[in-house]
């Protein structure tokens, strides 16, 4: 299998670690991992805001830029809810029958990191161990745009030494939305404030989800509050091992 | 369009928008402290039970497939619908309006209520009068009119907007309630108390006198049935069927988008609303009528008001499956904090941020289409299957157009969006670019820093720029087998963790 890691445009200039850590741990399984430098990003932030347009040329080259692999994994349900609905309607949308039918071949191939092991690799302990107290917080595109359902929490169950408290009111969005947290920055402010209470009532050291995006907004309200929890990226506790410790 | 002497010229008789932005009326919203906590309440308490009675339920979800296909047949054939629905009307003695908007519907309701001679009439809530701001017409013709829902009545006593569609007064608390009781309903006992029982004790004795003087009535509809011209109004308290049957007059004011085909589609609907609105399995009073009885009249006044424009675009057009459950305000993390009023509208929450705009044209409301973080619980809940996210990114772009129409300079905005695309478009341009934000690491670190990320820095840190790109340290050692230690320890120490490190 000819495997691809499309880092998001994020994790590439902000939070390369993560990026990393997705290399390790599809690594240790076995798999050989390659990062296309064509890539970008998936456009989502402009069509998200308005700019379908501007995102249409991002579609092509993601799927120029993709297309020869097997299958592409990204450590965002974000981006990759993006690529398997986004990029269909804005092929439809611009009426664009041969790009449609090229995006719909690799939105297929193209997967979450919680999907990519456990439907395709069919794995759900890959040999990490992470002795902390960790709640988990589902991203409202994974939970509802890809429907990851409790794959990462399969996969965090079965990390040794990880103490998984329960997030209340998990479901509720944690207020980033892309541009929504810059354009309606109070009411943004107003629900991660929530979900901050939510994250501190379970006493955990670390709140995980499957998207950098999510966790800079909240690690970034965390850190502003000084409460002493901090984010980590489902990928990086995934990626972590006894030996390296 | 025609107006008629003492309607308010000055602004169009929709209720479906203001001159403030979203972010703007939000404001307010989110400063209550008591607003928040009885919207909290409210709401948390109705998911609740929303969620147990919709389990109870195994074919769910094949009853929002019909929901949403049965609307989307009759909006397909909406022409053919509505006239076999006028027929129906007319065959059953009843009279037929059509009103282009809120100032037609607005002029025939009070014509129609000055040729009965009276100047009172009591209205069963209904968000179609609501949104052409009927009332106030009205009143501006010198006809009192009573609202009956008792939530409505709140709202109305109080000289209030509602905030909610099913619970209009759900942002006033028992103590509020009873202080607008006290200044402003007729006869009450001063000695009211804030138990609800005692109020509704008022309200009811308030409702009786003006039900049993009244006898002209408007109603809304919840659905019309195209081939027997029945109309079906859907309520808890029975206010409504006190007003459907006592008096001489009823008018009812239909959105043309409340028809469904047959008797039989209301199987569908009658199971789907209840549950998502009041999360009930059915609702208390459901009235029914056919025609009028004798010595009655009886009026349909069938209004646009922006339907047909919502119709005629397919990416927006399922707004009009909608049938104003409120379950998406229920759940919609937005909605909650910012309270209802923040959307300018008499349809808030999710549904009103999508449908508001498509009724009045996105010039007159452009920033409700950004008033989501796009969550998805809407659309998850929606008993119709009206994918509201997809609707307000759609809607988002027609914003982005009309703007960019209307200013031949880009905005920032714009601007800054092409700019980022340029940059995204070229391997080239986006190492560098990413080159210069790892060299520009102190920018965080700035005491003020330049729209939009101020707007970010007010309640959040900034992320730390890394030393080297994914794709640099890629080309450097990443490609080769050796990936260095990556995991987050929190015991490691790095006291610089802002978001994922
Ligand atoms: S959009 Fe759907 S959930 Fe919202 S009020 Fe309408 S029918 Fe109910």
């Amino acid at each position: 299998m000819r495997l691809a890691l499309f880092a998001t445009c994020l994790v590439d200039g902000l939070f390369p670690d993560v990026g990393k850590a997705t290399v390790a741990v599809l690594r240790r399984l076995g798999q050989e991992v390659e990062f296309p430098l064509e890539q970008t990003c998936c456009g989502q932030m402009h069509v998200n805001t308005g700019y379908g347009r501007e995102a249409y040329p991002l579609v092509r080259r993601y799927v120029d830029t993709f297309e020869p692999y097997d299958a592409v994994v990204t450590p965002s349900g974000s981006c990759a809810g993006a690529i398997r609905h986004q990029h269909l309607e804005l092929a439809r949308q611009f009426g664009d029958e041969a790009l449609l039918r090229r995006v719909e071949s690799i939105a297929q191939r193209t997967y979450e990191l919680s999907e990519f092991l456990v439907d395709v690799l069919g794995v759900t302990d890959v040999g990490a161990s992470y002795p902390h107290r960790v709640t988990y917080h589902p991203t409202c595109h994974s939970l509802r745009v890809l429907r990851v359902g409790d794959r990462p929490l399969q996969l965090l169950r079965a990390v040794d030494g990880l103490d998984l408290v329960e997030l209340p009111d998990a479901d509720t969005c944690c207020g980033f939305g892309g541009t929504f947290a810059l354009k309606n920055s109070q009411t943004s402010t107003a629900m991660l404030a929530d979900k901050i209470r939510a994250i501190q009532s379970t006493d955990a050291q670390m709140c995980v989800a499957g998207d950098a995006s999510c966790l800079m907004h909240i690690g970034g309200g965390m850190s502003r509050l000084s409460i002493g929890t901090e984010t980590v990226h489902l990928a990086q506790i995934l990626a972590s091992t006894k030996d390296a410790r | 369009m025609t107006t008629f002497l003492g309607m308010p010229t000055a602004s169009p008789t929709t209720h479906l928008r203001t001159s403030e932005s979203f972010p703007q009326a939000a404001r307010s919203g989110l400063a209550n402290s008591q607003q928040r906590h009885n919207l909290r309440a409210a709401t948390t308490t109705i998911r609740a039970k929303r969620a147990d009675v919709v389990a109870e339920l195994d074919d769910w979800e094949e009853l929002r497939a019909a929901g949403a296909a049965i609307k989307d047949h009759t909006l397909a054939q909406l022409p053919h619908y509505l006239e076999l629905f006028e027929a129906a009307v007319i065959a059953n003695g009843g009279t037929v309006h059509w009103a282009r908007d809120g100032d037609e519907a607005n002029e025939i309701v009070t014509r129609l209520v000055r040729a009965t001679g009276e100047t009172e009439v009591v209205k069963v809530k209904s968000m179609a009068t609501e949104e052409i701001g009927l009332n106030e017409a009205l009143t501006a013709a010198g006809i009192t009119a009573t609202e009956t829902d008792l939530a409505e009545l709140i709202v109305q006593l109080g000289d209030d907007r509602p905030s909610h569609i099913l619970v209009p007064a759900i942002h006033r608390n028992r103590s509020e309630i009873r202080d607008i009781f006290l200044g402003n309903m007729q006869d009450v006992d001063p000695a009211l108390t804030n138990d609800p029982e005692v109020l509704a004790g008022a309200a009811r004795v308030h409702l009786r006198r003006k039900f049993l003087s009244a006898k002209v009535a408007i109603s809304g509809a919840n659905f019309g049935v195209a081939d027997t011209g029945t109309l079906c109004v859907v309520e808890s308290e029975g206010n409504g069927r006190m007003c459907l049957t006592l008096p001489r007059t009823l008018i009812t004011v239909m959105g043309i988008e409340k028809l469904v085909p047959t008797w039989r589609d209301l199987e569908v609907y009658l199971q789907l609303l209840p549950r998502s609105s009041t999360g009930e399995r059915m609702n208390p009073y459901t009235s029914m009528w056919t025609g009028a009885t004798e010595g009655q009249d009886f009026h349909v006044v069938l209004l646009d008001n922006g339907r047909t424009a919502t119709l005629a675009d397919p990416r927006g057009r399922s707004a009009l499956r909608c049938i104003r459950c409120s379950a998406c305000l229920n759940v919609c993390p937005v909605y909650e904090r910012a309270g209802g009023h923040a959307y300018g509208s008499v349809y808030p929450g999710p549904i009103g941020a999508v449908l508001s705009p498509q009724l009045t044209g996105v010039k007159d409301n452009p920033s409700l289409p950004f008033a989501s973080s796009l969550c998805g619980a809407c659309y998850d809940v929606c008993p119709v299957a009206i994918d509201i996210p997809t609707m307000l990114v759609h809607l988002r772009e027609e914003v982005v157009l009309s703007k960019r129409t209307q200013h031949r300079l880009p905005t920032a905005e714009s601007a800054s969006m092409s700019a980022a695309a340029w940059t995204m478009t070229s391997r080239r341009r986006w190492t560098a670019a990413l080159r210069a934000m790892s060299l520009g690491r102190s920018v965080t670190r700035l005491p003020a820093l330049p729209p939009p990320l101020s707007a970010w820095v007010r309640s959040r840190d900034l992320p730390q720029p890394p030393r080297e790109s994914l794709r640099d340290w890629w080309v450097r050692e990443g490609s080769t087998d050796s990936a260095a230690d990556t995991a987050a320890d929190p015991d490691a120490g790095t006291s610089d963790a802002r978001g994922p490190r």
